[in-house]
């Protein structure tokens, strides 16, 4: 039997583990933030994607972006062709050559993927799944998944006068990740990169299953201005609407502080097209106002001021 | 039956594509006031931001897509967007 070898070849044709040439939208805030979880991991890394823009803009075949081994599975089984590759390479006695690292859109992970995503942590696979959460279906054209904020106008969430948008709250992924008893869950953002590059490297020294969401702007599906994906992304930090924490054992560990006095979530709201139609009518204040309230709440959840 | 699973594509090989055909507007790094604190090529989407060495950076235009995020989030507002003549 040959055996090839599962590492990237040392001599890397490229200056980072993604591959220019990918066809994701200009100012993609997911494909910075892929291109930041693989350079953290670096080369000895096998990873899965679920179906989404993701896995769209890498893999135009017969192109790949992929500096590493990738495996495309379907939609809703990323956590489970992953932990597949798992109990091969323990079955091979060759665990110690590569981590396993399985990705998904939100709705690839908080929606049809939670199942999947479900057994893997309950079966206690020593994976890292990633969360890329645009907060929407954006491969499909924009419609609401069980990560899409409230209020946000999606397709399948349209405003007008009988519609705010999203009626529902956004899912509390990370608490429905740890309450497997796994060992380390943990949100991030790409508008800071040393964070991410810090949990990444902090997961993959742990055994066990770990999940991580990092909150990844969508230019096309927040009608945001590309230029600004950091700055969206930094607001919805600052503003407690995206707490970014890390849980140990089911704890929250160590929380990122915003800065005080906290920024209204206006700031937020206002330079993103999907949430435009709360600033057209006077009893959109009353709707910001809900806003304010829920990140008024994870401000005191999270301890976060 | 013959069935074959799956297709398989070689690393990287997306290098072919190049996407700076996209960009309506260019980057243009004045390497003045530079101080090398690396956001513009952290944050590029694409990885197309190279530093050669400190204080000197070099942009892959065969890829940059022209977001602008490295000149709005460069700390010496040291990269301007200009209009792409084609
Ligand atoms: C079983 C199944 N249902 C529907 C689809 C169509 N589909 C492909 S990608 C996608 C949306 C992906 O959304 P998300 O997981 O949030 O990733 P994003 O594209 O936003 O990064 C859908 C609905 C599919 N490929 N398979
Ligand atoms: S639709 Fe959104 S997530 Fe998909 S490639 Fe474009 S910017 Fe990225
Ligand atoms: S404009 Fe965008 S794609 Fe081009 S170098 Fe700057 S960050 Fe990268
Ligand atoms: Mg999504």
């Amino acid at each position: 039997m040959t055996t090839t070898t599962l590492a990237a070849p040392k001599e890397q044709s490229c200056q980072t583990l993604l591959a220019s040439g990918h066809t994701a939208c200009t100012g993609c805030g997911e494909a910075l933030a892929a291109k930041l979880v693989l350079g953290a991991a670096g080369p000895n890394i096998i990873v899965t994607d679920a179906t989404g823009c993701l896995e769209v803009f890498t893999t135009r075949f017969p192109q790949s972006s992929w500096e590493v081994p990738f495996i495309h599975s379907l939609f809703e089984n990323s956590a489970a062709v992953a932990s597949g590759v798992e109990v091969a390479l323990k079955a091979l006695g060759r665990q110690n050559e590569a981590k396993v690292i399985a990705q998904g859109g939100d709705g690839g992970t908080a929606d049809i993927g939670l199942q999947a995503l479900s057994g893997m942590l309950e079966r206690g696979h020593d994976i890292l799944y990633v969360c890329y959460d645009n907060e929407a279906y954006m491969n499909t054209g924009v419609q609401r998944s069980g990560l899409t904020p409230f209020d946000c106008m999606t397709t399948t969430s349209p405003c007008g006068e009988l519609s705010w948008g999203n009626k529902h709250n956004k899912k509390d992924m990370p608490s429905i990740a740890a309450a497997h008893g796994i060992p380390y869950v943990a949100t991030a953002s790409v508008a800071f990169p040393k964070d991410i590059e810090n949990k990444v490297k902090k997961a993959l020294s742990i055994t066990g299953p770990k999940y991580m969401q990092i909150h990844s702007p969508c230019p096309l599906g927040w009608r945001s201005n590309p230029q600004l994906t950091i700055k969206v992304a930094k607001l919805a930090v600052q503003t407690g609407l995206y707490p970014v924490f890390e849980m140990e054992n089911g704890k929250v560990t160590k929380v990122r502080k915003i800065t005080t006095p906290k920024t209204p979530v206006e700031e937020y709201l206002k330079i993103q097209g999907r949430f435009a139609h709360l600033f057209k009518s006077p009893k959109g204040k009353e709707e910001i106002q809900k806003i304010q309230e829920i990140a008024d709440r994870n401000i005191e959840k999270y301890g976060l001021a | 039956m013959r069935l074959d699973l799956g297709a398989i594509a070689k690393a990287g090989t997306s290098k072919a594509n190049q996407t700076g055909g996209w960009r309506n507007f260019k980057p243009i790094f004045h390497q003045k006031k530079c101080n090398s604190c690396d956001l513009c090529r952290i944050y590029c989407p694409e990885g197309c931001v190279t530093m050669i060495e400190k204080k000197k950076y070099t942009v892959d235009y065969a890829y940059c897509k022209g977001c602008g995020i490295c000149a709005e989030e460069c700390s010496s507002s040291d990269i301007e967007m200009v209009v792409e003549e084609k």
